[in-house]
This record gives structure tokens, sequence and C-alpha cells, in this order.
């Protein structure tokens, strides 16, 4: 080879494929202010809707009456519920095989549910005919608590369907409960329990909370009366499903609906689902043969649209003396709100909960859900974690604490004896899910040494000591989890929704110069797709990352996909993305034999280029084949480099990771401040390491959020008491702390690079993991479990309880 | 979030401001740097037809020395409260507080007189007048008049302001030299309002608190002024023991709502531990 040819390594780190630290594409656009989102989109003609909603939690709708605001100069038409009725839309499929209301009929069940719909040509007069369109209620009792959703004798919340005796998942007890859902042993669990040396046992809720994207929820519905075509540009985390859903009630055929998502800013589970706005818009559109534009203001994202937990999980765990844990009983209260608007892939009403064994060997478990309706919005979203999945870590993170307090262990100890061993993986859980991969004892040891936990929990021993001594009024808390996510839905097996399988696609495009354009199935809200699935492209075809161009979110050129959450697109998408890529180079590789005259298995791959088998001068480079294919492919070969692929994986991705957060409690104020957060997460193949970097900051100030503060609140008749940023918690950059972040790789084994997901990890692991730091700072006063959001006063109010107030 | 109609109006001296004012009537509103008002007016909570927008009024700016007196023109922005000099030496507890106050952003438009003539509880300026015995200057149709900052309260968003009025300045007697202060505010947040929050102005002589004054913000529909959690710890040395009555007398006198940052009880209490943490403050700054 002649010195001036670079180095294989040398070609590899130009590429800027995996594993390179290769910035973010998407920002060129976002910090110049440069990106377009769909508020930014103004059509000519376009009008815009505003929502009347009801004041109460729950009432009666007697009249509504539009008159006055019909009158208003500007206002073009105002839609209820008897306008859509005719067309079969009042009411709309959840993706939980419910149905929710899009315009109230006769009964309102939550507070800012939708009412009726203006439509005006102008954002300002929309607003005010909405304050003119006067609505008669009578109020009726609330029911806010689920625990009382089903008592005797509890207020009748769905008129709609109080006499269907059958739910999505079989049979209701009640006319508020939807669902029960249960997996697991019951009879050897129980078993466990009776033989146990210890159990323990403990009401676990995890609050109703928010995903608050910043950019909220909205739309703009185009229908073009002419080619009878419809186009709808809206905040979708999954455009496909969208189109589907949107043919299947609309009855315009698929092909003639084109959904597009744009930049969108921040999604975290809230943009799954569809909502009444954006029904009301398309309807308008149609109605008035114009486009319509629906934007959400702060306050009707926070009370509105899709909250996410509001779980309540009576937990218990049987274990031996020595601390081995020998069995697992969970039963969920899931308070759904008024309608099930759950965005879960439709077999698992309770998404994924059932990976509630978490990272530990138990032998046996045994779950079982029920949700029940409330006066509350509707949801029960993913916020930022795969479905279900940061309740089940939150559930055993803190269960486990609970265990060790009884045994007197130190909770790491504890951890150390249950871990799942690695020569157990492929690891059958008792609750039916097969764990990848993953080495939990190194990943776990690594922490605790980076730490220095031995020197923590001296420094803690001290602290109490002086505490006991009147010498200071702070208390430390450390804060030790080790999650285990499931992500990447899923296998077709099991996973679908509304029947439609959950594989992700992508179709890469080699032109002659080869430079590429590949679009994915799934759609990106902040998580970086550009870049990354740019980064596998090069890596796998040897051609510049800056070479690839990379969209999502245009249902007319993306292929069909299921989306983005849940952690899904590496694990799905990301997987297409190599196998069509490897499609590609399998055909480069028959022209490449053909230009070298040489039988392809004498050819060798190399960075960037097919070589001769022990003659590397000998070689054609991609951009050589990606020429030759349009212009010279052997007999018998089609002309074009390009390939789609449909990607339905084997099984889902187990990341982990081990969490360990110090932080000290002023017991005056109930102020908790976090002093060191270290995060390891084990993701698999790294694809970029900065990306993964910026996930986890963000994935870990949202789970700081939720468990210090974060709460969507009603009073006793159902007002919704803090929906604005004034009262829900988005901490700034002053309130969240430093994170420290570290890794271990193990790849999944039957992922085609190895890579697992990680978006979501940091959410999953440190809202237990700040949970566990606050309780375990007052443990040694005797306290065993601290009800979330952890925030001044309700820290405060423990402190009180245990008398440290004097 | 999208207000109602309104009319707008840019008067350039404070006669035209005052004489708009009166002329359109309580459906108009003097508008200052909008940081209270115009979130209001968001969320249609109030809605006035008519804003008189002050920002063009150069004689609103400013802060001055007069004599023993600071005086700092309505309009003038808590960021310049912040960046003053003379206000830093001798007036520490203005830009100790304004730097509590919402964000940088809300603070470089926000101003002071806003700040005090809004009449929100949740203000953190109010109580800091209070407790310094500030003067607030108001022009009217009838021409020019001074109210204590400690009468100009009388319920929340009520002042003494009479329809028409404007507050055109703000006048402090500086505290003597020596002084210490300090200002306790705590919040869930940057940019919330306080949970608790407390003023406090002290100068020692030989060892114990010759004079002290004390104010609350968010602790009830006005600011308040501590007078008995002040007296409790004048003539000590500022001990424990005086700290725990100066706190329960000011937990006597709050009565604050219950609200997302706390139950009243908890607020109440907030009251005591700010205090406490006030005066520890302000006599280790005292010399
Ligand atoms: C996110 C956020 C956080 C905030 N946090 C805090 C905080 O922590 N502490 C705090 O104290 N404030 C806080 N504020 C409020 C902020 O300080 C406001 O700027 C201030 O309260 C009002 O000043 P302004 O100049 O903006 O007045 P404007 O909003 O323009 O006016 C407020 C009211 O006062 C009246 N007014 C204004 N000037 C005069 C005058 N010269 N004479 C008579 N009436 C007048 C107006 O008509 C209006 O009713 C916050 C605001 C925001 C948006």
């Amino acid at each position: 080879m002649n010195d001036v040819t670079p180095s294989s390594a040398e070609r590899a780190e130009k590429l800027q494929g995996m594993g390179c630290k290769r910035k973010r594409v998407e920002d060129i656009r976002f910090v110049q202010g440069k990106g377009s989102y769909v508020d930014d989109l103004k059509l000519p003609g376009m009008l815009h809707g505003d929502l009347v909603r009801s004041p109460y939690g729950h009432a009666r709708v007697r009249k509504i009456d539009a008159a006055k605001a019909k009158a208003l100069p500007g206002v073009v038409a105002v839609l209820t519920a008897a306008d859509l009725k005719p067309l079969n839309l009042h009411y709309m499929p959840t993706l939980a095989g419910d149905v929710q209301a899009v315009l109230a009929e006769e009964k309102v069940l939550y507070q800012n549910q939708e009412v009726a719909f203006v439509i005006a040509t102008d954002r300002y007069v929309a607003a005010d005919a909405a304050e003119l369109v006067e609505v008669e209620y009578e109020e009726l009792p609330a029911l806010v608590d689920p625990f009382k959703a089903m008592a005797p004798g509890a207020p009748v919340l769905r008129e709609d369907i109080k006499d269907k005796t059958d739910g999505a998942h079989g049979k209701r007890k009640h006319y508020n409960h939807i669902f029960a859902w249960q997996i697991g042993e019951k009879e050897a669990t129980d078993q466990a329990f009776r033989k146990a040396e210890v159990t323990v046992k403990e009401l676990i809720s995890y609050q109703r909370v928010h995903p608050c994207p910043l950019e909220t929820c909205q739309c703009v519905a185009s229908f073009d009366k002419i080619k009878g075509e419809l186009t709808v540009w809206g905040t979708f985390q999954a455009p496909h499903v969208i189109r589907t859903v949107a043919s299947l009630i609309s009855k315009i055929p698929e092909h003639k609906i084109h959904v597009i998502a744009p930049d969108i800013g921040g999604g975290f589970g809230n943009k799954v689902g569809a909502y009444p706005g954006y029904i009301c818009a398309v309807v308008a559109s149609i109605v008035t043969g114009r486009p319509v534009k629906w934007v959400e203001d702060r306050i009707e994202n926070l009370s509105a649209t899709s909250f996410a937990r509001d779980y309540h999980m009576t937990t218990e765990i049987a274990a031996t003396k020595d601390g081995r844990v020998t069995g697992l009983r969970v039963h969920v209260l899931a308070d759904h709100g008024a309608f099930d608007a759950c965005a879960d892939p439709s077999k698992w009403p309770a998404g994924f909960f059932n990976i509630v064994t978490g990272s530990y060997d138990f032998p046996v478990a045994h779950v079982a859900v029920d949700g029940v309706y409330t006066n509350k919005a509707p949801g029960g979203v993913a916020y930022r974690c795969s479905f279900r999945v940061t309740e089940a870590a939150y559930c055993i993170e803190r269960a486990m604490d609970i265990l060790a307090q009884k045994l007197g262990l130190d909770p790491a100890e504890l951890r150390l004896r249950n871990l799942i061993r690695r020569e157990q993986f492929p690891y059958q859980s008792a609750l039916g899910w097969e764990y990848d991969s993953g080495d939990y004892h190194a990943a776990l040891k690594k922490a605790m040494d980076a730490v220095d936990y031995r020197a923590l929990r001296a420094e803690q021993k001290a602290r109490q000591e002086a505490f006991k001594r009147g010498e200071t009024r702070e208390l430390m808390g450390i804060g030790v989890s080790f999650f285990t996510e499931i992500v990447g839905a899923g296998p077709s097996r099991n996973c679908d929704i509304l029947g439609i399988a959950m594989f992700d696609s992508a179709e890469i495009r080699i032109h002659p110069t080869g430079a590429v354009t590949a679009r994915m199935g799934t759609k990106s809200q902040g998580q970086g797709h550009e870049t990354t699935y740019a980064q596998i492209i090069a890596s796998e075809l040897g051609l510049p990352a800056d070479d690839i161009t990379v969209e999502e979110g245009n249902t007319d050129t993306a292929p069909y996909g299921l989306g983005t959450y849940g952690s899904r697109s590496t694990p799905t998408a990301g997987a297409a993305t190599a196998m069509a890529a490897r499609k590609i180079k399998a055909k480069a590789q028959m022209i490449a034999a053909d230009l070298l005259e040489v039988s392809e298995y004498d050819l060798e791959w190399d960075v960037d280029r097919f070589r001769v088998k022990g003659n590397p001068e000998r070689f054609k480079t991609m951009k050589e084949l990606a020429w030759a294919a349009y212009n010279r492919v052997p007999k018998g070969l089609e002309p074009g480099l390009e390939a789609v692929n449909y990607y339905d994986p084997p099984n889902m991705t187990y990341p982990f990771g081990a969490y360990i957060c110090v932080l000290d409690v002023d017991v005056d104020t109930g102020v908790c401040k976090v002093r060191r957060f270290y995060a390891l997460d084990d993701c698999g193949t790294r694809i970029n390491p900065m990306i993964i970097e910026g996930q986890i900051h963000g994935g870990l100030t949202e789970a700081f959020a939720i468990a210090m503060g974060q709460e969507i609140r009603y009073d006793e008749i159902g007002n919704c008491t803090n929906p604005s940023f004034m009262d829900y918690f988005l901490p700034t950059a002053v309130e969240t702390p430093k994170w420290e972040t570290d890794w271990t790789t193990t790849p999944s084994p039957h992922h085609p690079i190895g890579a697992k997901g990680v978006g979501e990890s940091p959410n999953v692991g440190g809202v237990p993991c700040f949970a566990n730091a606050v309780n375990d700072a007052f443990k040694f006063l005797g306290s065993t479990h601290i009800a979330m959001p952890h925030n001044h006063w309700r820290t405060w109010t423990v402190a009180d309880k245990l008398g440290l107030h004097g | 979030m999208i207000p109602g109609a309104f009319a707008y109006h840019r008067p350039k001296t404070v006669k035209d401001a005052v004489a708009m004012l009166s002329e359109l009537g309580p459906d108009a509103r003097p508008l200052a740097g909008g940081h209270s008002l115009i979130p209001m007016m968001k969320l249609r909570l109030s809605s006035p037809a008519h804003l008189v927008d002050l920002r063009a009024i150069g004689e609103l700016k400013g802060i001055r020395a007069e004599g023993a007196e600071v005086v700092i023109g309505a309009m003038t922005t808590q960021h310049d409260v912040i960046a003053d000099s003379m206000l830093a030496a001798r007036l520490p507890i203005l830009r100790e507080t304004a730097l509590v106050i919402a964000d940088p952003q809300v603070r470089y438009v926000g101003t002071i007189g806003g700040n005090v003539a809004n009449g929100d509880p949740g203000n953190d300026m109010p109580a800091v007048m209070l407790c310094l015995g500030a003067v607030y200057q108001v022009a009217g149709r009838k021409g020019e008049r001074r109210i204590a900052a400690r009468k100009f309260y009388e319920g929340a968003y009520m002042t003494a302001l009479e329809p028409g009025e404007m507050v055109t300045a703000i006048r402090i007697p500086v505290p003597p030299s020596g002084h210490g202060a300090a200002y306790e505010k705590l919040k869930r947040k940057v940019g919330d309002y306080a949970t608790a929050a407390a003023a406090v102005v002290l100068t020692m002589s030989g060892g114990r608190a010759a004079t002290c004054s004390i104010g609350l913000t968010n602790l009830a529909e006005t600011p308040l002024w501590a007078e008995e959690a002040a007296k409790a710890v004048v003539g000590t040395t500022i001990d424990a023991a005086a700290v725990k009555k100066a706190a329960a007398a000011a937990e006597a006198i709050a009565s604050p709502a219950s609200d997302n940052r706390g139950p009243a009880e908890y607020r109440k209490k907030m009251a005591g531990v700010m205090v406490a943490r006030a005066l520890a403050r302000a006599k280790t700054r005292a010399g």
C-alpha cells in the first residue's frame, strides 16, 4: 500500500460512524432559531380554533348556546357534540380499547374537558368567542380518589358504558372499573409468602404527573375538497398510526391522508395518542374547506392532555432472614381518569409493569392490576419510560430498600445478594420476560467504587450522631437504585397497536454520488435521530455521516413505522437501518466483484471499501460502487442502490444501570439539596456517547423533577389546582443537580448492532434513586416510606411527625 | 393564554399619564414592565380596556441620593436596582431582594414601581419597603402626595392608590452605616414567589440589638410589618431565646393561605424559620 493512503483507522474516524461523539446535526437549525414547528406553519386562509372547556370536574351539560359567539365578527363556526354526532365523531376510539368524548355530549367528566370548538379567522377572536359560548351545567359529585371509585354508591362516571359488563380486557367488576389484569403464579407466590421468614408490605403510590413537553400539542388540518385529500401537520410521536386511525374513523382512504410531523419540541409520551383538538380541527377544515390550526396553551396541556403514572401499588416481598428474596406480590390500583386513553401496546393494559421483579432473581411473583375511572383527565402514558416501567422500577426499588431496612442490611448489599447473575442470561423472569443480557454485579460494584460508597455511609453515620447531639440540623441521605428497563416494543408476537404489529422500518437510498437519503418510521422529538441513524449507516456502509440525510415524520415519504416512544427507536428502526444497509452492502459487493473481476467470496470489507483478499491495493470504495450502481451493473442485476427493511425484533432489549444519589435534608424547612448524583448506564453498544450523555442529563433532570416536586393535583371537587409553570415543577438550571455519568457496555445479543436504547433509562432509574435518598435520610429515626413528591412541605411534615421540631 | 382586546397608550410625561388614567377611568391601567399585569391579562383574570404604558416617561427612571434618603424612580427596573453601586453600598438589602425576584429575564423588564404598586402579597419588595419605612411618592389629578409603605397595602391587589393615581418614586430613609440587613426567602425554584420570606434591618450597639425592623412576604393578604417580632430582639444579643420569641411572634401574625407551596400550617412555621435566619444573617453583617 502506498503511504499516502490513509490507514483503516484514519478512514473510519472520518466517517463519524458509531462510537463517535458526533455533534448533533439538528442543532445547527435549533440553536439558530430555525427549527420549523407546527405553530410556525401559516397557510393562506388559515382559520384558528379554540376549545370551550368544562369548569367542572363532573357535571351534566344542560344546554349549550353559541348564538353570542357566532355573532362575533370573525367567527366562522362553533362545533358541539350535536354537530359531531351525525358524523359519528362525538366519540373517538382510544389506543386502550375505550372511547373518549371528542366534545362532551351529556356530561363532562373532568375539569377542562372539551365542550365546544370555536373557529375564527383570528386566534384572538377565537379566544374571545370561546368566552361567549354559554354552557349550562348541573354539577354532580366528583370522584377524585381512585380508592373510592369502586365503592358501593360511588358516582356513576361513564353513563355511556355503564351497562357494559365486558371491557377491553375481560369482565368489569363495577361501573367505574375498567379492567383487571394479572400475571404470574398466584398459588406459588402465596405459598412463598406463607413459608417466608421475613415479609414486608407497603402501599407505594406514584403520583399523577404530566410529561409536560415544552411545545404543547397542536395541529393544522387542511382538507382539499377537490382532491378529497386531508393533510394534517401535527405534534405526533407516531405519524403513521395517526394516519391509520384518522382513516379508520374518517373513512377517508389512507393514501389520501398525509400526516406530517415537523420538528417537535419534546414529547415524552404526551404526543403519542390523538386528542379531541385534532379531530375538531380536521372536522372544522372539512366543514369550512379551509386550513384550521389548533394550538394548546400550557394550562390545557397540563390539565387535559395525557398525564402519566397515578399508580397505587400495594407491594409485598417475601425473603429469607439472610436477605434472599423468595417472592413478590403486587396489587396495583391504576387511576386512568375519565376515559382509558393509555398508550400501551393493545394487549398490555398495564404496559410492561410485569418488569416489576426488576433486576432481582425472584423465583416467583404475582401481579394484579385494576384500572378505574375517576373525574380526572384521561391518559396514563409512559412519561419518558417504556410502558409503566418507571412505575415498576419505583415500586421494586422502594420495596427493596424497605426490605433492607427490616433486615438491618445495607440497601446496596441486599441488592448485591439478589441481582441476577451474569451467567443467568438470557434470564427468564418470574413474570414472563426474557432478559437479553447484563452484568449487574459489575455495574453496581463500579458505581459503589466510583462514589466511595463505604466512606459515604461512614460520613452519614457521623452526621446522624452530630444531629442527635444537636450540632447540625441537616440529615444526609444516600439513595441507591438498580434498574432494568424493557424497551424496543416490540416483537409482533406480543406487541401491537390496534392490531398493527410494532415493527419499525428504514429505507435507505444511495444516490449516484454516494450521498444518502434515509427515512425511518420513527419520529425524533429531540432524541437526535438525524445524527445517530446517519452514524449507523456510516459505519455499515463506509459513507461519511455528513453525506447522509435522515428524514422522518412524513407519512408520504417515510416507510410505515410505529413511531418513537418507549426507547424503541434504536432497538427497532435502528436495527432496521443496519439491516437495510446490509442489503445495500450485499448488492454493492456483487457490483464490486464484477468490477474487480473476482468472485464475491474473494472480497473483504475494509471500513469504506471492498478489497480483494490478499491484494489490498485492488479495491472499490462504496462511493465508487454507488456510481457504478447507476452506471454499470453486472448482468442480471437491477440498477440502483437502495433498500427497505421492516424489522420485527426477536425480543425486547433490556438496558440497565446503577445510580447513586447523595443529598442533604434541611429538617427545618424540608429543603433537600442533592449533593451528588452518579449514574452508570449500560445501553449495550453506544452509537453516540455525547447524545447518550445528553439523554441521560435530560432524563435525570426529569426524574429529579418528578421525585422532588412534580404532581398534578386535584381538590376534592375535581379542580386541577396546579396546571401552570407557577406550580408544576419544572426545574431550572439553578435547581438541577450536577450529573456524573458513567457506563458499562453489555451488547444486546439479538440486536444487529448490539444497541439497546437509552433515552428513558435515567427517568426509570432516577426517580427511585432520589426517593430512596430522601427515605434513607430519615430511616434511622424509624421512618419506612415517604410518599413522593419530596417537595419542601412534605419533607418538613415527615420531620415534624418524627418530632424533629422540638 | 390569549388576552382580550385593549387600547394602547404611550404618554411621555407623568402629567399626561395621570390625565389619561383619570380620563379613561377604572378601565385603564398603568403598564410598567408588564410582568405581573400581562400574565394576568393572558389568563383573563384582568381585562383592562386601556393600557397606559409608562415606559416612555423619562422622569420615572433613575436612582439618586437626596440627603438621608434614596429616591428610586418607579420605572427603574429590578436589574437596575441590582446593578447600582450606590444602592449596593447604602441599601444592600434591595440588591439582595431583587436578586431573588423571578429570573434575570423578568428583572430586566420588571420595575420596582410595578413591584410595589401591584399589591400582590407575593411580591418581594413591599415587605422590604415596610421594613425600611419607605414612602411612596404618588401623582394624581389633584397633584402629588406621599403614602407610607406601611399604610399602602389594604388587601390582595388593593392599595391606598385612588383611581387615576400612580406611583412615581419610592423614597427610602437610608439606615445608618454599620446596620445589618438580610432578606431570607424560601421558594420552590427560581422564578417562584415565596413560600415565606422575611426582611430584617437592624443595628447593634455593644453587642445588643439597638433597633430592629422586620417585614414578611406572602404570609397574608398584604405584606406584613412584624413589630412584635422586632421588639422581641431589641435589647438582646439576638440569642437563641430572643430569636425563638421573634419567630413565634412572626408566626402569630402570619395567616397564609394553603396552596401548592404547602398547607397554611407549614407556611406559618416557615415565617418563623425565615425570621430566625434573616436575624442571624443580619446580625453577622452588622458592624
Ligand atoms: C416568571 C415570573 C416570576 C416572578 N417572580 C417574582 C418574584 O419572585 N417576586 C416578585 O416580587 N415578583 C415576581 N414576579 C413579578 C415581577 O417582579 C413583576 O415585574 C412585578 O411584580 C411588577 O412589575 P412590572 O414593572 O412588571 O409591572 P406591571 O406588570 O406592568 O404592573 C403591575 C401592576 O402594577 C400597576 N402599576 C405598574 N406601575 C405602576 C405605577 N408606577 N403606579 C401605579 N400602578 C402601577 C399596573 O397597573 C399593574 O396593575 C415574577 C414575574 C414573572 C413573570
